[in-house]
């Protein structure tokens, strides 16, 4: 499998704090990515960069090379090209105070998909991709608040599937949500890693063991390890993996 | 600090050794109840084997319990999967341990053919090794696991012995043909301990370094 982003050397700062230290690792195209660590280990520092939902804090500074098939995002990428490419999901479900059918539709919209028919069809393939479609076709018009929480975040990955985005991020996409709602999104994520690039910041590690590929974890700013999951689940390298997965951290 | 899970843990080494106990008098016991001809020491392999087998339920319930509640990673779900694997060979060692029994049962009024000199010994090899297995699982040995594994071939020579000794005795004369062979199945059952105590051992290096032993034994070549 090809490298679909590739992390090199990349250190970020948060004004005189430094969140990010050297970091290198290289994200496959079709597999799910998980970031584990601590609270403040500098993980959803890292994702967020990778759409560079950083750019939007002020005093971050960032250096060393975030490449997205092989194009520096921090080059010349228009970064709203880049978040159409790469696409966000956020711990809290966030839809917009509009009918489920204007969630999805928004994002197409706002990239000039004006025929009624197109944007039909965009929304019943997106929904149909995040599970959902039967369960809310009788009711588009809805207001996307009044469905439930799992049903909102599946309505969030929805509508980041939209905008036919190549990758997409998620931070903490089920810390909120109940367990029936949290394996719905498991099983998405799986299903849908054949068509694109995932990764998913995680505090849970029994999710990280059961859906990714690939897990890094990170520790003040660090990546300590990145590995096969199931072999930094079982065999970790480094004594502080050992120590974090085992619960004897600190 | 996962502190309950420790103490859990601890207490899963207590039973293993506890079982490990078992399984050495139960070992102990037979051949002593062959060579001494003593009937109660047969009652005693038998009662033990019973414990043995609630042992093993015991440690494997409290495995089950630990994989469900703290949902083990790394060197932890190593220990307690290479601990599920242990009591299997360990119980199988129980059931080696009565049928030697229960053969030494049958002879009990018999005049043997031979001096037993090395059924003896290889009863305290097999009772050494799996002192020493479960000693390397519970203190992380890998060396004294890999000392273990070497061991089998001592009693693998062991029993080549009694079988070229018992063929003799059979060419001298056949009537000791009967006894021969139930005293080749006891030797045979004391070979296969030590089969299951290498196992153990195997398991041990496994729960350390987290590759199964042909792996491990590959890499280090």
């Amino acid at each position: 499998m090809t490298d679909k982003i590739k992390i090199e050397n990349v250190n970020l700062y948060y004004g005189e704090f430094q969140a990010l230290k050297n970091i290198n690792m290289n994200v496959k195209e079709n597999e799910i990515t998980a970031f584990i660590g601590p609270s403040g280990c500098g993980k959803s520092t890292l994702l967020k960069s990778l759409n560079r939902m950083n750019d939007l804090i002020e005093g971050v500074k960032i250096t060393g090379r975030i490449l997205l098939d092989d194009a520096d995002i921090y080059g010349d990428m228009d970064a709203t090209v880049l978040r159409r490419r790469v696409g966000m999901v956020f711990q809290k479900p966030n839809p917009f105070p509009m009918s489920i059918y204007e969630n999805v539709a928004y994002g197409p919209k706002t990239h000039g998909v004006k025929s009624k028919a197109k944007l039909d069809e965009i929304v019943e393939k997106s929904l149909r991709s995040a599970a959902m479609w039967d369960e809310v076709k009788d009711r588009l018009k809805k207001n996307a608040l009044s469905i439930s929480g799992g049903q909102q975040q599946r309505l969030c990955i929805a509508r980041a599937f939209s905008v036919n985005p190549e990758v997409i991020l998620l931070d903490e996409p089920t810390s909120a949500l109940d367990p029936i709602s949290t394996m719905k999104i498991e099983d998405l994520l799986t299903e849908i890693k054949k068509d694109y690039t995932i990764v998913i910041v995680t505090h849970n590690m029994q999710q990280a063991t059961r859906i990714s590929d690939k897990t890094a974890f990170f520790l003040h700013g660090e990546a300590i390890e990145f590995d096969e999951t199931e072999k930094l689940f079982s065999m970790p390298k480094n004594k502080k993996t050992e120590d974090y997965i085992t619960g004897r951290f600190g | 600090m996962r502190y309950r899970f420790d103490q859990e843990l601890d207490k899963l080494n207590l039973e293993l050794i506890k079982m490990g106990g078992l399984i050495e008098n139960a070992i102990e016991y037979s051949a002593k109840a062959l060579i001494n001809r003593d009937l109660s020491l047969i009652r005693n392999v038998n009662e033990l084997e019973i414990e043995i087998d609630d042992m093993e339920k015991t440690i494997e319930s409290h495995c089950l319990k630990l994989l469900l509640q703290q949902q083990p990673v790394a060197s932890d779900l190593r220990i307690i999967s290479t601990a599920l694997k242990m009591i299997t060979d360990m119980e199988r060692i129980g059931d080696n341990a009565e049928d030697i029994a229960e053969i030494a049962e049958y002879m009990v009024n018999q005049k043997f053919i031979k001096d037993l000199v090395h059924i003896p010994q290889m009863a305290e090899a097999t009772i050494s090794m799996v002192k020493r297995s479960v000693d390397a699982f519970v203190n992380k040995d890998k060396v004294l696991a890999e000392e273990v594994c070497a061991a089998d071939d001592i009693v693998d020579n062991l029993f080549q012995v009694v079988k070229e000794e018992l063929i003799e005795k059979i060419q001298e004369n056949k009537e000791n043909g009967e006894q021969a062979i139930d005293l080749i199945m006891i030797a045979k059952y004391l070979e296969r301990i030590g089969d299951h105590a290498e196992n153990i051992a195997e398991w041990v290096i496994f729960s350390i370094t987290g590759e199964h032993a042909r792996e491990y034994n590959g890499r280090l070549k």
